[in-house]
């Protein structure tokens, strides 16, 4: 059965260097979110979410506390613990770091490759549907060089998007876009998280999107200072 | 291509489209391993001949047992033995027959006034069985007096009288002050040995070189009994004879023992081993500095695919995916312009250069094993790869 919280955060601390150089970027972080909703994490700049972004990812090994991702506990994890996991997530970039030797579909094939060989027929079928849905149904064969910035950030939703992840983990997905392309990627997000029940967690300063967002937790200096949500969702979940 | 690798591999092949995209490192790394092919062709190739030329001799000889002297370095380089050490072999059991090899050195002027050094073998003629059968069928008619037969690619040696004697002709010509008469022609093939070869009686040999008597003779033949193991024979003449002063070997390794001194003690065959060694280093460097500046150029990409979940083995896919590539794509041209280098030597200086499957096989094995290190070094760089470092 999936969990209620597929992301449960108690007793984050954070630490970056060592010795003298060690500092603290997170401190005591409690977090519940929610499966199936949108989470929007905001901050200026250092104060700590995308260091929580990364641990909740599994592309950071935790230091101290306690972080459960899809009912796995990510503290002393091992490597081949946290890759497994990482197979279940989506990740979205600033950068879209899409491979540039690779055409559009193949990068979006590149999500569904990840789980294994299947049947190809069907998984280029999945990969067309999903570049359908962001709108780049006419430019499947180009390569990234050949993309705008927007188209690309479009492929990069979709290779994260298509193999039906579990949670959605994004940095600034809508930088890059004009703001109805911003606003078409993040409701198919919310959609997603309707009709799928994904979670998405996502780094953004674009406050147009925030209404569209169930909760928004605001960080400064490795603290939460704010955590707000719509009582649509139902109730805040104890810390 | 795509869709065959994608097929075979059962997933996108990376390695293939990051390479093939950019099509001027593509052609730059396979020319890189071609060259690097090349280079180990050319040393493997003049290695080759120069072994060729080492055991060619062995194929006019038709003997068990081989007897030198320890002075000696190789059959065509040896010190001079007693023909008394043929007798004391003779009374050693398990002997059949024995007969005593002359081999010397005979200058010789050439009609356009170019010297060239004939290496000469005297047989007792009276014993064809201790030649090889092309030999052995003409052998009789060199009992008649400084008679020869002469190895048909000598250098430098006018077609015409290659063509004179293979319809019946005579080619008399003076060496070392004495006249001679080749009526054939045989097959050996000189390499580096000399410049051609010639087969006399040893009363022609004899006369030939006045200073070479006829009790030390350069090497002595023998062939053992039916039914007893050459072996055998061996060790009961070297506990007979004095090993201290003469070699004793069965003829196989006696021809292992020549390569090995050609290849380890003289400085032909180390320069040349060098020289494999210097093409296989430049075969790895270039490998690895295309790889290594590929993965370098791709990490974020890498980063993103290890976000996603693909684990170190797909990673290593990649790389090793790029090497092999690179090893087949790069062997192609460096043997086929290898067989063309090849055909132009042997044209211009009469090596016996040429391209077998083993080589080529041995080459190819080579440079898959040498791009496959380059890729496993290359990997290294991957470690630098962090997906947490993309946000």
């Amino acid at each position: 059965m999936a969990e209620t919280f597929p992301i449960r955060v108690a007793g984050l601390n954070h630490f970056f260097g060592t010795g003298e150089a060690r500092k603290q970027a997170l401190f005591d972080l409690n977090l519940d979110i929610k499966r199936g909703s949108l989470t929007v994490l905001m901050g200026p700049s250092g104060s700590g979410k995308t260091t929580v972004l990364t641990l909740m990812g599994c592309l950071r090994e935790v230091n101290e506390g306690s972080v459960r991702l899809l009912g796995q506990e990510l503290n002393a994890a091992s490597e081949a613990q946290m890759v497994s996991l990482r197979s279940r997530l989506g990740f979205i970039f600033q950068a879209h770091n899409l491979h540039e030797s690779l055409t559009a579909v193949q990068n979006v094939l590149m999500g569904l490759q990840v789980h294994g060989a299947a049947d190809p027929a069907k998984q280029r079928a999945a990969a067309n549907h999903i570049l359908d849905l962001v709108g780049l149904s006419d430019r499947r064969d180009y390569l990234p060089g050949n993309l705008s910035g927007g188209q690309k950030q479009r492929v990069a939703v979709a290779r994260a998007l298509v193999s039906n992840p579990d949670i959605v983990f994004a940095d600034e997905p809508t930088a890059a876009l004009d703001k109805e392309s911003g606003h078409t990627i993040v409701a198919m997000l919310k959609t997603l998280g309707q009709v799928r029940q994904t979670t998405t967690v996502m780094v953004t300063h674009d406050n147009r999107i925030l209404e569209m967002a169930d909760r928004i937790i605001t960080l400064e200096d490795g603290r939460v200072v704010a955590d707000s949500q719509k009582a649509a969702h139902g109730p805040r979940p104890s810390p | 291509m795509s869709r065959l690798l994608t097929y075979l591999f059962g997933r996108l092949p990376i390695g293939w489209l990051q390479l093939s995209h950019n099509k001027a490192r593509l052609i730059a790394a396979v020319s890189g391993v071609a060259f690097a092919n090349l280079l180990v062709f050319m040393q493997l190739g003049i290695m080759g001949a120069l072994n060729g030329s080492t055991i060619a001799p062995y194929a006019m000889l038709n003997t068990d047992i081989i007897i030198s002297s320890q002075e000696g370095n190789t059959l065509t380089d040896s010190g001079e033995i007693a023909r008394a050490r043929m007798f004391q072999a003779l009374g050693v059991p398990g002997v059949a027959d024995a007969t005593p090899l002359y081999i010397g050195n005979l200058p010789f002027t050439l009609a356009d006034g170019s010297s060239v050094s004939l290496l000469s073998f005297g047989f007792d003629v009276a014993k064809p069985g201790f030649t090889s059968p092309e030999i052995a069928k003409s052998l009789g008619e060199l009992a008649i007096e400084n008679t020869v037969l002469l190895d048909r690619d000598t250098r430098g040696m006018p077609a015409s009288v290659i063509e004179a004697l293979d319809t019946g002709g005579r080619y008399p010509f003076e060496a070392n002050g004495n006249t001679l008469v080749a009526i054939e022609t045989m097959n050996v093939g000189g390499g580096f040995l000399a410049d051609g070869m010639l087969v006399m009686s040893d009363q022609t040999f004899l006369r030939s070189f006045p200073a070479r008597t006829s009790g030390a003779p350069d090497q002595i033949l023998l062939h053992v009994d039916d039914g007893v193991s050459v072996e055998t024979v061996v060790d009961r003449l070297r506990a007979a004879l004095p090993t201290e002063s003469v070699k004793i070997q069965g003829t196989d390794a006696s021809a292992q023992a020549d390569l090995d001194f050609m290849s380890s003690e003289r400085p032909t065959g180390i320069i040349f081993g060098f020289g494999v060694f210097m093409g296989i280093l430049v075969g790895l460097v270039i490998v690895y500095q295309v790889l290594s500046t590929d993965v370098a150029d791709h990490l974020s990409e890498y980063a993103t695919f290890k976000a996603m979940g693909y684990g170190q083995p797909f990673f290593l896919g990649i790389v090793f995916e790029e090497a092999i590539v690179l090893a087949i794509f790069g062997f192609l041209p460096g043997l086929v312009v290898s067989i063309g280098l090849y055909a132009g030597l042997n044209a211009v200086t009469g090596l016996p250069v040429a391209m077998n499957a083993s080589r080529a096989i041995l080459v190819f094995l080579g440079t898959l094993a040498a791009c496959t290190l380059s890729g496993a070094i290359a990997t290294r760089r991957l470690a630098a790869a962090d997906p947490a470092d993309l946000f």
